[in-house]
């Protein structure tokens, strides 16, 4: 930890002194005009439960690079605004975060939603969003890098993991709304296409915020009674996991003969929940907090004193805003200027160690490489990992399991096109952006 | 799981040529070396294959360790790698012998490495201890071990199920060990007539899980007679689960018509007895729910001994919480806007974004823990339905609760000046009811109620600052369907909304079911404008 923490520190002062040309320590205070980032997480609202954390990560990271000497030989700066989980709001937020404020990128979004809210703004004003958080894919935009798990690298390989644990009938239970519809949609046709019938996958929808899980529940067990190995998928959102995990435990679904493995459940959604009955069900995420790395270590310690609660958890989309700002941070540094133009040019193939003991990329396609780890729930409200990707998975922007998006391909660096159809060789531009 | 099969199968078959001799052949087999194999960084294939090695040395006396693994208490110490059962003990680690059980001292946390543990290596434990218990001297985990055997369905297990049988007395581990038998009958090369028999004592037990076996069986097997009478069977258990279907059905409706009862019966207090559009109504739930997270909080670091009886605890003060915010909600703003619903609605919504924030400010945005007492969980089974005992708690105390408000409003002085209040104002005062002082214990009864309903959905839902918000229009529509100002009205209401909604969830889905459930509602309403039970009198024109 400590060598690659005096890496980074290398580097940075490397650019630093090959951006101005001076000589001097690394540790100087940063001076002049401070560089602002602007955060877009929801304080307010019904989204607040997941996104304060990320921007306290935010906070801490900003906090963190100023320590080290800022962003060539500036202060960092971090604005703050509050979209209050309203839709139209983080659009408007966006606009003053760039327009006003002046940022020189923006780390913010949770739900796709407030993504697709926003990114008419980014394009129009040509600036820089991070996206943080696991989503459904089949998308790829010049002013947006994606550093939480596509499809590929959550959804797919979680599904293969039970495969290889026998699982033969499968339940795919989720919220009713773009993401699980999405990830359903394509890991129905991935299982198809693996050989499982039809009459063995069944897909549900249930409404935000939904707490009466006792039919559902009920309807799985009935499903699972069949004499295959079922487990379910849940893409289920937010605040309706922790009633329906409750419902498993009540009505005694364990883990070891219905396993419910699940995209949007972390160490975050487990703090509310006792995590005894739910020992052995799984998530697939590309970190926990329980992975043993000195990296993560360190992160853990520092996000415990930022805090001042030693209680407070770590997860899988704070990890992603700390290889996104770390990657924002050196293409700054090897562009020599905070120009969104020149950054944009600057961030494909960056490098940045992950907390998992990897290193993730920044690829063309505006994704990034991450490791796959399969991790089952213990008693602590921890995961321990029982399974995990032997390289990196790079994220792929458009799915291949999809007949519409299989002949699509994103590279922002060659071709210049988040949607280049290989089939008429040509880039579909804004014309062909889905919904 | 595949790979666990040959172990298992290993193991099976070395249990079965020869479970007595086996034990002396391999005396030299030493349980407790082969516990130290699970000592060390290794793969789970690993794992399992000391588990199959344990399992075939026939020993009871590996269950503990077996029994540590699979509940994730068995450790390996890291200077040696020696295995050992611990239990956390403050910071550190109690260690017993995995083999005889005896204290080994205390280590601290950092010398230990928990032993890696997935569900096949749970299911393999569960596969190994259901061959070594049948015989164990405990009938809750001869039990056990004959419901694993159950579900395995393994034919090579038929000589040690007969052998168990034999000497079994408990009537009831008989009985599913005699299903156990027939599960491994169906799936063997046995003759016919015995299928037969097994087809009827599987058609005994009419559930889905022997259903499934049964199906298979009947669409394997060549033999007229016993595809006869499996099939007699399958039309049997078919019905039986039909039937239960239906009683589930109208178990879960009443159970979400007794949370919607909960949430809607302070409302019917605010806005059916005093016409107040009160949208803080929420609020005053998820006040509640709050209550009893700081209750527990309290309880859990004060007096941990008390944890069972933290939600009755939680109840009255709960109660006074959002009774107190409630008469501060009604003597310092809605008292000036009497008669003018649209305003009331937009400070009391302002209200509930005022409350929503400032818990999130001192609690955080994030959920909080509320434990289930144990009385509050689980559940048993009635015919092949199960009943959770949260859920059935929860209709029990819907009912205590709505029968109270029901005796405060009809047998005593508060409820009988309530009563007037709403119905003559002015007749109520020359009479000389102080009003405004009804008004305000109205106002802060029906936001106690909601309190307390807090604390009871805090049992089955998030602790959340937004939890209040999830309830808030099922409590007006069940207000509104029930009848504005009845709370017979408001209990009907519930319940029929509740049956109505889970008996369309299963052929409509939960997001189209809850639409459906919407449009009938507002039929209904353009039918009955003043809903199920109208109120007559004067102060409905007024």
């Amino acid at each position: 930890m400590k060598s690659a923490m005096r890496w980074m520190q290398k580097t940075a002062a490397a650019a630093t002194i090959a951006a101005f040309g001076v000589t001097g320590s690394y540790a100087q205070a940063p001076t002049g005009e401070p560089i602002k980032v602007g955060i877009l997480h929801s304080l307010s609202g019904t989204m607040a439960i997941s996104e304060t954390t990320l921007k306290d990560a935010m906070l801490m990271l900003i906090d963190e690079q100023n320590k080290k000497g800022g962003v060539l030989g500036r202060p960092l700066e971090a604005v703050v605004v509050d979209p209050a989980s309203d839709w139209p709001l983080f659009a408007e937020k966006a606009r003053e975060l760039i327009s006003q404020n002046d940022v020189a990128a923006v780390f913010g979004c949770w739900t796709s939603v407030s993504r697709k809210s926003v990114l008419p703004v980014f394009k129009e004003l040509n600036s820089i969003l991070f996206y943080p958080v696991q989503y459904e894919g089949e998308e790829s935009e010049r002013n947006v890098f994606y550093t939480g798990a596509a499809p590929n690298q959550q959804a797919i390989p979680a599904v293969d993991y039970l495969m290889d644990e026998g699982v033969k009938r499968w339940v795919l239970e989720g919220t009713d709304y773009v993401y699980p519809r999405t990830t359903n949609k394509i890991l129905e046709q991935y299982l198809k296409d693996k050989g499982v019938a039809a009459e063995d996958i069944i897909v549900n929808y249930t409404p935000f915020g939904f707490s009466d899980w006792q039919t559902e529940v009920s309807r799985i067990k009935e499903f699972g009674s069949a004499g295959k190995k079922t487990a379910v998928v849940s893409t289920v959102n937010g605040d309706a996991n922790v009633p329906f995990y409750k419902e498993l435990a009540n009505q005694g679904v364990a883990a070891t003969d219905i396993p419910v493995v699940a995209f949007s459940v972390g160490e975050e959604e487990l703090a509310g929940i006792d995590t005894g009955p739910l020992v052995g069900h799984l998530a697939a995420w590309n970190y926990f907090q329980s992975v043993d790395t000195p990296e993560n270590e360190e992160f853990i310690a520092k996000w415990h004193e930022f805090i001042g609660n030693d209680e407070r958890v770590t997860n899988d989309p704070m990890e992603a805003h700390y290889i996104g700002f770390n990657m924002w941070v050196k293409a700054v540094e090897k562009a020599g200027t905070t120009d969104a133009d020149a950054v944009i040019d600057a961030l494909p193939g960056i490098e940045q160690a992950n907390l998992t003991g990897g290193t993730s990329k920044m690829l063309p396609n505006h994704h990034i490489t991450k490791p796959v780890l399969i991790g089952e729930i213990n008693d602590e409200g921890q995961f321990d990992v029982v399974s995990e990707t032997d390289d990196l998975v790079p994220g792929d922007a458009w799915s291949d399991f999809l007949p519409e998006s299989k002949k699509l391909e994103a590279d922002w660096v060659d071709l210049k096109c988040g949607n280049y159809d290989t089939e008429a060789k040509k880039c579909l531009g804004d014309a062909a952006t889905s919904n | 799981m595949n790979r666990a099969i040959p172990w298992l199968l290993l193991s099976l078959a070395v249990l079965l040529f020869g479970p007595g001799p086996a034990a002396a052949q391999q005396a030299e087999a030493d349980p407790a070396a082969i516990v130290q194999k699970f000592g060390g960084k290794q793969s789970f294939d690993a794992t399992e294959a000391v588990i199959a090695e344990l399992a075939a040395t026939g020993d009871e006396r590996v269950a503990r360790a077996l029994r540590a693994l699979r509940d994730g208490d068995l450790y390996w110490r890291e200077s040696d790698e020696a295995v050992f059962v611990a239990t956390r003990k403050g910071g550190d680690y109690e260690i017993f012998d995995p083999i005889t059980g005896a204290s080994a001292g205390t280590v601290p946390s950092g010398d230990l490495q928990k032993v890696r543990v997935k569900n096949s290596i749970r299911n393999a434990v569960t596969g190994a201890l259901g061959t070594l218990t049948l015989r164990a001297d405990n009938p809750a985990q001869r039990m056990r071990a004959a419901s694993t055997l159950f579900s395995e369905a393994d034919p090579e297990m038929i000589g040690p199920l007969d052998a168990a049988i034999a000497a079994e007395e408990d009537a009831a581990v008989k009985a599913r060990m005699e299903e156990a038998r027939a599960s491994a009958v169906l799936a063997s090369d046995l003759p016919a007539e015995d299928k037969a028999a097994a087809a009827k004592v599987l058609a005994g037990r009419a559930d889905r899980e022997s259903l499934t076996m049964l199906i298979r069986f009947a669409g394997a097997t060549d033999d007229p007679v016993a595809r006869q009478a499996a099939e007699a069977a399958i039309v049997a258990i078919q019905n039986n689960i039909a039937f239960w279907n239906q009683m589930q059905n109208v178990w879960y409706g009443l159970s979400l018509g007794s949370v919607l009862l909960l949430a809607a019966i302070g409302l019917a207090i605010t806005f059916g007895v005093m016409g107040v559009i009160n949208m803080a109504h929420g609020e005053m739930v998820m006040l509640g729910a709050y209550t009893t997270f700081v209750v527990q909080e309290f309880i859990r670091n004060n007096a941990p001994g008390l944890f069972e009886w933290s939600l009755a605890i939680a109840l009255p003060l709960a109660f006074l919480v959002s009774g107190a915010v409630g008469l501060v909600m009604e003597r310092g703003l809605i008292r000036f806007l009497y008669g003018r619903p649209l305003e009331t609605l937009l400070a009391t919504f302002g209200v509930s974004l005022i409350l929503q924030q400032a818990v999130r400010t001192i609690f955080g945005p994030s959920n909080r823990q509320v434990g289930n007492p144990d009385w509050m969980s689980g559940a048993f089974d009635v015919g092949l339905m199960s009943v959770t005992w949260n859920r059935l708690w929860i209709i029990v105390f819907a009912l205590v609760v709505f029968l109270a408000l029901l005796a405060v409003l009809n047998r005593t002085p508060l409820g009988l000046q309530m009563r007037a209040v709403t119905q003559n104002r002015r007749m109520a005062a020359a009479m000389g009811i102080r009003t405004p002082w009804v008004d305000a214990m109205t106002f802060a009864l029906g936001s106690g109620i909601a309190g307390i309903a807090g604390v009871a959905l805090s049992q089955i839902d998030n602790v959340s600052p937004n939890l209040g918000q999830s309830y808030i229009i099922d409590s007006f529509l069940v207000v509104v369907f029930g009848g504005v100002g009845n709370l017979w009205g408001t209990l009907v209401g519930a319940m029929s909304l509740g049956v109505v909604n889970k008996f369309l969830e299963p052929y409509a889905g939960a997001v189209l079911g809850k639409i459906v459930v919407l449009v009938l509602i507002i039929l209904f309403i353009q039918k009955r404008p003043r809903g199920l039970f109208a109120q007559k009198g004067r102060f409905v024109d007024a």
